[in-house]
Formats: C-alpha cells, structure tokens, sequence
C-alpha cells in the first residue's frame, strides 16, 4: 500500500505541476506537451483508481488525438504568440482572486458533504469484484445494454463534429487543376486528335 | 487505500487552474481551449473517483461521455480557429467583434 499511496502522490503533483505549466508557459507547442503529460499523469490516476479502460481511453482519445490536433493547428498557423502575451499583468489579479475563491469555496464544500445513508442502496449498477470481472468487461457489458441509446447518441456527436469540422474547413480554391474522373472517363477519341494529310513539299 | 477526498483535492485543483488559464490567456485562444480540456479532466477524475468509491460503473460510462464531448469539442472549436485565421489572419480573440451590432 505504501507504493499506491507514494505513486498517487507522485502522479497527483506531476498532474497538477504539468496543468500550470500549461497555462502558464509562453510557447503554445510547449502547452500541448505540458498537457499530455498532465494527461498521462491523470491517466495513471485512473489506473490507481480501478478504472483501466477509461485510462487507456483516455490516453488514445486525449494523447493520441486532441492533444496531436491541437499540435496541428499550432504548427500550422503562422501567429506570433509572443505578441497575445502582451496583456498578461492586467488580467492575472483578476485571474488569481476568482481562482482562489472558487478554491475556497470548493474547499468549504469538501469540509462539510457526507454521503447519504441511502447512497449505497441508489447504485444503478454496482461494479462487479475485478477478481470476477475485468473493469473493461464490466463497463462493456453495461454500456452495451442498459446505456446502448447513449452510446449510440456520442458515436452521433462524433459523427456530427467530424461532417463539421470538415465541413468549416474545406475550400476549393478556384486556380487549382483538379483531377475530375468522369471527364477522363468520358473522353472520346474522335474529339481529342485529328489526322492530317500533309503533303510533302507544302506543310500544313 | 488513498481515500476519495485526495482525488476530489487534486480535481479541484485541475479545474481551477483550468479557470486561472482562461483568465491568464485572455487573447490566445488556443491556450483557452486547453484549459477548458484541463476542467474537463477535472471533471472525469471526479468522476471515476465517485465510481470507484462508491462501486458504481455509471460514473465510468458518464466518463466515455465527457471524453467523446471533449473531443469534439475541440475538433469543432480548432477548425474554427483555422477558419476565422483564414479569414482575419490573427487569431487574436479581442478582435473577435464583427457580429458587434
């Protein structure tokens, strides 16, 4: 137990140090590598946690593709960062007072909540032992069943903000040759050449 | 057995350095879109740590949602950005003001 309670510690404080960076560092390439290791830090929390697959989702959907996304775009537009840092000072009082009240007040509700007597009784699905079932199995065999709409209502969000995303940034530029099948397809021999006699002595 | 208020401690924390963010990058949105990841995994790590204390799966499933709205929030929010630099050539949000009335 001694090693849990040293890894939480140490995955807690690499999660939290990492998220500071991320706000605070002044190159944005280097925010995204600071908030993968956030999420890999808090990946290893799940772990800690029991909940296997939603660490490893975690680490395909947020390492794998937000966080590459997110590299992209940074790359890819040509912005100068060093000037949006210019208002630093004027907004991080501002900043500093909502976060350590919200902190306080987040504190004060940490100081005085209990569980409910009943809580225990109201599970809607009770996980099974991991000796018995895996963490994966089990969140298969509830999430194929019991919540199957909702399920099939994010493999929709995605859907949609793929036709979206794809949507906002396709453009067709109007100067570019293009490859158009059909027009290849449809191409008549009798209109692409034509044969000339010429005589000899006179060109055509 | 690390107990359920270190996790709900280490969330709070995520999430309000995810708000500080918000409020340090005023100008740069790119940065505003990774604080919001960072509440959002705030928000899972409340999550999974409910589930796992309290031996409920449905806090794993709500998880798989908040991770799929997540990812497409930022795919939606980044080809956005991309379109609105094409447009304007900055990225700078306080320019953000054509609908102003």
């Amino acid at each position: 137990m001694v090693i849990a309670t040293l890894s939480f510690y140490l995955f807690a404080f690499t999660a939290v140090a990492s998220a500071i960076f991320v706000v605070l560092s002044r190159n944005p390439v280097h925010s995204v590598l600071w908030l993968i290791l956030t999420f890999f830090s808090s990946a290893a929390l799940f772990v800690l946690l029991g909940a296997e697959f939603i660490a490893m989702l975690m680490l395909i959907v947020y390492v794998g593709a937000v966080a590459m996304l997110f590299l992209f775009v940074v790359m890819m537009l040509d912005v100068d960062f060093a000037e949006l840092r210019g208002s630093v000072s004027a907004y991080l009082p501002l900043g500093l007072a909502i976060g350590l009240i919200l902190l306080l007040e987040l504190g004060i509700v940490f100081g005085n909540w209990i569980f409910a007597a009943n809580a225990p009784a109201l599970r809607a699905a009770v996980s099974p032992a991991p000796e018995d079932v895996e963490n994966t199995v089990a969140l298969g065999q509830l999430i194929y069943t019991d919540y199957v709409f909702l399920f099939q209502i994010a493999g929709l969000i995605l859907f949609v903000a793929m036709v979206g995303a794809i949507v906002l940034t396709m453009r067709h530029r109007p100067n570019v040759k293009r490859q158009s099948i059909v027009t290849q397809i449809y191409r008549d021999p009798k209109d692409s050449y034509e044969m000339k006699d010429v005589k000899p002595g006179q060109g055509i | 057995m690390i107990g359920l208020e270190h996790y709900l401690t280490v969330a709070a924390i995520l999430f309000v350095i995810g708000i500080f963010g918000i409020f340090l990058n005023r100008k740069n949105i790119i940065v505003i879109l990774m604080s919001i990841e960072l509440m959002l995994l705030a928000v899972n790590i409340n999550f999974v740590a409910f589930s796992a204390h309290l031996g409920d799966m449905v806090g794993q499933v709500f998880t798989l949602f908040i991770l799929t709205v997540a990812a497409a929030e930022a795919a939606i929010g980044l080809a956005v950005l991309v379109v609105f630099f094409r447009n304007r050539g900055a990225i700078d949000v306080e320019d953000v003001n054509a609908m102003k009335g």
